[in-house]
């Protein structure tokens, strides 16, 4: 893989992005900054952000609970999406989607989804949109261990399968599905389960190692770029906080060395070493590049605190593209 | 004007909006042959006017049996520049897809703060009446009335059939229809030109002075027919059907009622939460001091359906189950009840 030297500072800068922009909010919800809760992507930056960087400005993808580092992976602002968390006016859904739900169109972010599994579909159709265009966009499905087993996915890869679409299925296997292990709850391997579909389905070992992750993307999108239909990638990927923020479960459902041995392949400071071995960049560049991210964040936190709550009315709109009737 | 099937028109309306749109694409099991009869002149592969050799394979797409991807894709389509019209055969078969139906097409737009728009039909017909037993003679509409963001049409007549399914494929928002297949047959005028029949504009199947009766779907017919048979005992008797559900007509019932003083809702689901249920409380909210007797609601008893002829004929609203609750409003007759029409629309003592 033959990547510029911008290009790789470009991962690692979304990977920041993801970072901060996580903390952040986790740190609003514990201070009730944020209203509910928020599902962060640390540790998970590496999958997140290889597959987005292996899509183009006008491809689509999907998401899940886990919500905010796939529009950000894909380049979205940060003010509006912090808003959004918070419920404000200018928060990208308008204060109707909150983290659960957050899209953003403008990145090809087509929805985060609250349901386990349920975006899958979504992605699928996107597949078909481009296919029946003709207009090259590829779209991508994010989804976790948990949501491979709900029976949509194989409904969808069955669909794209026969009709060739341009998806590609990504599985962020962080091994729990909640305080549940996924091999308790996993009959055999994700990725081989594309098989059965007559689709290429291929694992990530390491994924928190960026440029492997972008690299299987890579060739999923090319793929399905060139017509010849889905491919399943599972990602094998650790989340280093909670599920959520804030949640706080009784038992200790994850063993203690595991996740010291994962908290040391933390997928940031891997591939800060590596570039600065490398040559691309000098630890000061990196410096920089880290304080400019945090600038971004304050950035974000501000227009979100100057920004207004939505008119109560708001309530009522976007429903149907036009009010209807209704006796109050 | 044509004489067409209610059947044709579907056919007629999803051709035209083919022909206008090289963003409509219609999806669906079985959908390539025609078997149904919506996608094609003629059943036969051969006949001039087959979708599959008008469209191509891109627009006319045959689907594996997968509700739950075929509604959560066809939403995904629409969201990203398609208008697909999704075939979806028995109505019975919604609930596969009730994720995607609920989670999915009906939020969407709103979560997203109107960033998406979501143009997609979903057809489906109720096969009630017509000895297919418990799994495919369902009536689901109300349940997909109690979800926002859904618009719900239920054509009872060939003209309506072709000019709600026009407007439907035009609208933004995601439209369910609900085709009865008892009505599949009826055959009516429809204009062999382009129309559209906006949404929330109720029809006057009927006018009358001493009783309003809304109908919904294969109930249209046996209104009528109730209406008809009691203008010779001298009582008049208005007939509304609806048409679309959401948004509903609202306005029209009650000028009605606040004319005829009464109000019969004929309504093949099953009573409990029946659109019935919804009109009558619109009513008696918004015209109750026009009522001048207690609403009597015809529906479809809370039991499943069974597959003998004998036990299903007398579940649904008919001209006479209709009728006797015409007299009991207008208290011209008592009259002996039938267990089902009993069932049906106990009396407000029971
Ligand atoms: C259909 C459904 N069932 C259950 C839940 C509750 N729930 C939310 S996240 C989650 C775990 C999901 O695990 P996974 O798909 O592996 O994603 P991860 O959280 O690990 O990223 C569960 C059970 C839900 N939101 N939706």
């Amino acid at each position: 893989m033959d990547l510029s030297a911008e290009t790789l500072l470009e991962m690692q800068r979304r990977m920041l992005r993801i970072r901060r922009f996580d903390e952040r909010a986790s740190l609003m919800v514990k201070r009730g900054h944020i209203p509910g809760t928020v599902h962060t992507s640390i540790g998970q930056e590496a999958q997140v952000v290889g597959a987005c960087m292996a899509l183009g400005d006008g491809d689509y993808m999907s998401g899940n609970h886990r919500s905010h580092g796939h529009p950000i992976g894909k380049g979205s602002p940060l003010g509006p999406l912090m808003a959004e968390l918070v419920g404000k006016a200018t928060g990208v859904c308008g204060g109707k989607g909150g983290s659960l739900h957050l899209a953003d169109f403008a990145v090809g972010s087509l929805g985060e989804s609250g349901i386990v599994g349920s975006s899958i579909p979504i992605a699928t159709g996107a597949g078909l949109s481009s296919k029946v265009l003709g207009n090259g966009r590829v779209s991508l499905a994010f989804f976790g261990d948990g949501a491979a087993n709900q029976g949509c996915l194989y409904e969808a890869m069955n669909l794209a399968g026969v009709w060739d679409l341009p998806v590609v299925f990504l599985c962020e296997n962080n091994q729990y599905a909640l305080s549940t292990p996924a091999h308790t709850v996993t009959s055999g391997v994700i990725a081989e389960r594309a098989a059965g579909f007559g689709i290429p389905g291929v694992r990530v070992e390491d994924g928190q190692d960026v440029l492997a992750v972008y690299e299987a993307a890579a060739a999923a999108v090319d793929r399905a770029r060139r017509g010849e239909g889905p491919t399943l990638v599972e990602v094998i990927t650790y989340r280093f906080n909670e599920h959520s923020e804030g949640l706080r479960l009784g038992t200790d459902y994850r063993d203690k060395d595991e996740k010291a041995a994962w908290l040391e392949r933390d997928p940031i400071v891997l591939f800060r070493q590596r570039l600065i071995a490398d040559g691309t960049a000098t630890a000061e560049q990196l410096d920089e590049l880290e304080a400019a991210v945090l600038r971004e964040v304050d950035e974000a936190v501000e227009f979100t605190d100057r920004s207004p709550y939505p008119d109560p009315s708001v309530a009522f709109k976007d429903l149907y593209t036009e009010p209807i009737g209704v006796l109050s | 004007m044509t004489l067409m099937s209610y059947l044709g028109a579907i056919g007629a309306a999803q051709r035209e909006a083919m022909e206008a749109d090289p963003r409509v694409v219609i999806i669906g099991e079985d959908v390539e042959a025609n078997v149904y009869g919506t996608t094609g002149a003629g059943k036969s592969r051969k006949d001039k006017g087959d979708f599959l050799e008008l469209f191509g394979a891109n627009r006319i797409r045959n689907t594996p049996i997968s509700e739950e991807v075929i509604v959560g894709a066809a939403a995904g389509a629409a969201m990203t520049g398609l208008r697909p019209i999704v075939d979806l055969s028995y109505s019975s078969f919604l609930y596969m897809a009730m994720d995607q139906f609920v989670n999915q097409v009906a939020k969407n737009r709103y979560m997203f703060g109107g960033q998406a728009s979501m143009p997609v039909v979903f057809r489906s017909a109720m096969f009630y009446g017509l000895n297919t037993g418990a799994h495919h003679s369902d009536r689901p509409y109300p349940m997909f009335m109690n979800v926002p963001g859904l618009k719900i049409v239920v054509p009872s007549n060939p003209y309506d059939a072709k000019g709600l399914l026009r407007t439907a494929v035009d609208s933004d928002d995601p439209v369910l229809t609900f085709e009865a297949c008892m009505l599949w047959g009826t055959k009516g005028e429809v204009p062999e030109e382009e129309y559209r029949i906006p949404f929330g504009q109720a029809r006057t199947a009927r006018e009358g002075d001493d009783v309003t009766v809304v109908a919904i779907s294969s109930a249209v017919p046996e209104a009528l027919a109730a209406a008809e048979s009691l203008a010779g005992e001298g009582l008049s008797v208005e007939v509304i059907d609806p048409r679309t559900l959401v948004p509903f007509d609202a306005e029209a019932v009650i000028r009605s009622v606040q004319r005829t003083g009464r109000l019969v809702v004929a309504d093949p689901a099953h009573r409990t939460c029946s659109a019935a249920a919804e009109i009558s409380a619109i009513v008696a909210e918004e015209a109750f001091e026009s009522l001048r007797a207690p609403i009597v609601r015809v529906a479809t008893p809370d039991t499943q359906i069974p597959f003998s002829p004998a036990l299903e004929k007398q579940l649904y609203p008919n001209r006479d189950s209709i009728a006797e609750a015409i007299r009991r409003v207008t208290g011209t007759r008592a009259g002996s009840t039938s267990e089902a029409a009993r069932l049906a629309s106990p009396a407000p003592h029971l």
